[in-house]
């Protein structure tokens, strides 16, 4: 009987306390950047398309919600063909961001995206890629990747050695 | 007995009991931190109207497998018993809907006549849900309408009367809250229970008979009960304040408003219940009213009856 009358004058003091919610529309919450709202496609420092459509993030992804098709440029670039991310089936989990080895893929902190026809939630290509790096400014993939792409050759990434020669490597 | 009155007061009642689904719900968001319903008109005041637009615009509909007869009355039975209940509260000296010289046995007859809504609502949906909750509300009713009852006895022989009016005005120099203190305390606890509010709302038990008695209700035939429900709060709360807390009476304010303001304490109260306190188990609900508060009525009754033979002996 005594801690229901405890609970009531505690439940009573929370009438002094400061609201925990906001008003929406005209009060926007507070997201930290690393929110898991909308799903952007980011570009390298250089301007390029970080995505090398290794499919690592349809794999990834629980609800199998991205769709992409590789593509090679005249470089030997990969890039995505097509890439589509079906925003009514996303549950906004991450797994995506985690799983992309060149940092292309992340979620900001942006979650507006309601529409009143449901085929307008699937994203293409083009409303996915933003023209900036995201939260990662000076990644570049090409440029610390081992692989040769047109324009840098085996050896000439950032922190890499020349290719030795197997067959000279005497004792 | 003037018809306009009568007709004003009940208004007013009906009123205040469509604000009250406001204020319940904003002092609800107060106590959880958070804002409530403040989009419709200022504050949210006019939410009580949205409410009512989207009830009254909804399906009515009737189950092909109830008793349509039943289904159809139960739900004016508890608003027409609860507003007939408020008929007898006197709102200030000169201002009451009739004044019955029997005026409390008539608030305990009409408050005993709800739970006919609910256990024929409840019965005549034929959803095991709906018949778990009537029975659950009869079982709960009988047995907190015993010591409600008996709980005013104390009251009845400090004023020497059953109208409300002389209770009142016996009240004058001393609330009765003070000499009848276990007396509210169990009137309180049978008032909840007989509004099936939700500390007590086991007839309705959200969690676990999806919404008990009125499981197939919609559209403004659940309205009735929602708003009979509401009214019943209000009424509890106008007859604690008749009964203990001396009506209309306080210094420098006018009657009226004395009434209101202390009504409306205990209606935030019944909220800030809601609020706050868990729902018992069926069984704990049970043993509490037959085990501890009818021995407490009963003990009341017969130090009340003592004190004040002795008093006469002097």
């Amino acid at each position: 009987m005594l801690s229901q009358l405890q609970s009531l004058w505690q439940v009573f003091r929370h009438a002094f306390h400061r609201r925990q919610t906001v008003n929406y529309p005209e009060q926007q919450p507070y997201l930290p950047p690393r929110t898991r709202g909308r799903i952007v496609l980011t570009r390298d420092p250089d301007g390029e398309e970080r995505c090398v459509a290794c499919n690592l993030c349809a794999v990834a992804c629980p609800v199998d919600c991205i769709a992409l098709d590789k593509a090679e440029d005249e470089n030997g670039r990969w890039y995505p063909d097509f890439f589509r991310i079906n925003f009514s089936r996303c549950i906004y989990c991450g797994m995506c961001e985690e799983a992309c080895p060149t940092y292309a893929i992340q979620l900001i902190p942006d979650f507006e995206m309601a529409e009143y026809r449901r085929a307008e939630m699937v994203y293409e290509k083009e409303d996915l890629l933003i023209n900036g790096p995201g939260k990662y400014h000076d990644y570049n993939f090409y440029r610390v990747a081992g692989l040769a792409v047109g324009g840098k050759d085996k050896g000439e990434a950032e922190d890499e050695a020349p290719p030795t020669d197997p067959r000279r490597l005497m004792p | 007995m003037n018809v306009g009155i009568a007709l004003l007061l009940f208004t007013g009642l009906l009123l205040s009991a469509a604000l009250l689904t406001w204020l319940e719900r904003r002092l609800l968001g107060l106590w959880q931190d958070r804002h409530g319903p403040n989009r419709a008109g200022p504050f949210g005041l006019l939410q009580p109207v949205a409410d009512m637009i989207k009830i009254l615009t909804k399906e009515d509909w009737i189950p092909p497998f109830a008793d349509k007869a039943v289904f159809v009355i139960a739900p004016a039975i508890i608003l027409g018993a609860t507003l007939m209940a408020f008929a007898v509260v006197p709102l200030t000296p000169d201002l009451w809907v009739v004044d019955l010289n029997i005026g409390l046995l008539f608030f305990l007859a009409m408050t005993s006549v709800t739970v006919y809504a609910v256990a024929l609502g409840g019965w005549s949906s034929n959803n095991k849900y709906s018949l778990l909750g009537g029975v659950r509300s009869a079982a709960q009713m009988i047995s907190y309408e015993v010591f409600m009852g008996l709980s005013l006895a104390g009251v009845i022989m400090l004023a020497g009367t059953f109208n409300l009016r002389e209770i009142v005005l016996a009240q004058a120099g001393l609330w009765f809250v003070v000499p009848q203190f276990f007396g509210f305390l169990a009137f309180f606890v049978a008032g909840l229970a007989e509004s099936h509010r939700l500390p007590l709302d086991l007839p309705e038990a959200e969690h676990e008979l999806t919404a008990g008695f009125h499981t197939e209700y919609s559209g403004m035939k659940f309205g009735m009960f929602f708003v009979g429900e509401y009214v019943g709060v209000v009424v509890t709360s106008a007859m604690i304040v008749t009964l203990f807390f001396g009506g209309w009476q306080g210094p420098w304010l006018p009657p009226l408003l004395w009434f209101c303001i202390k009504t409306g304490a205990f209606v935030a109260l019944f909220v800030l219940l809601r609020a706050a306190i868990p729902r018992p188990r069926y069984d704990q609900l049970m043993a509490f009213g037959w085990k501890v508060l009818l021995p407490l009525t009963l003990v009341n009754f017969l130090v009340t009856g003592a004190v004040l033979l002795a008093r006469q002996g002097n």
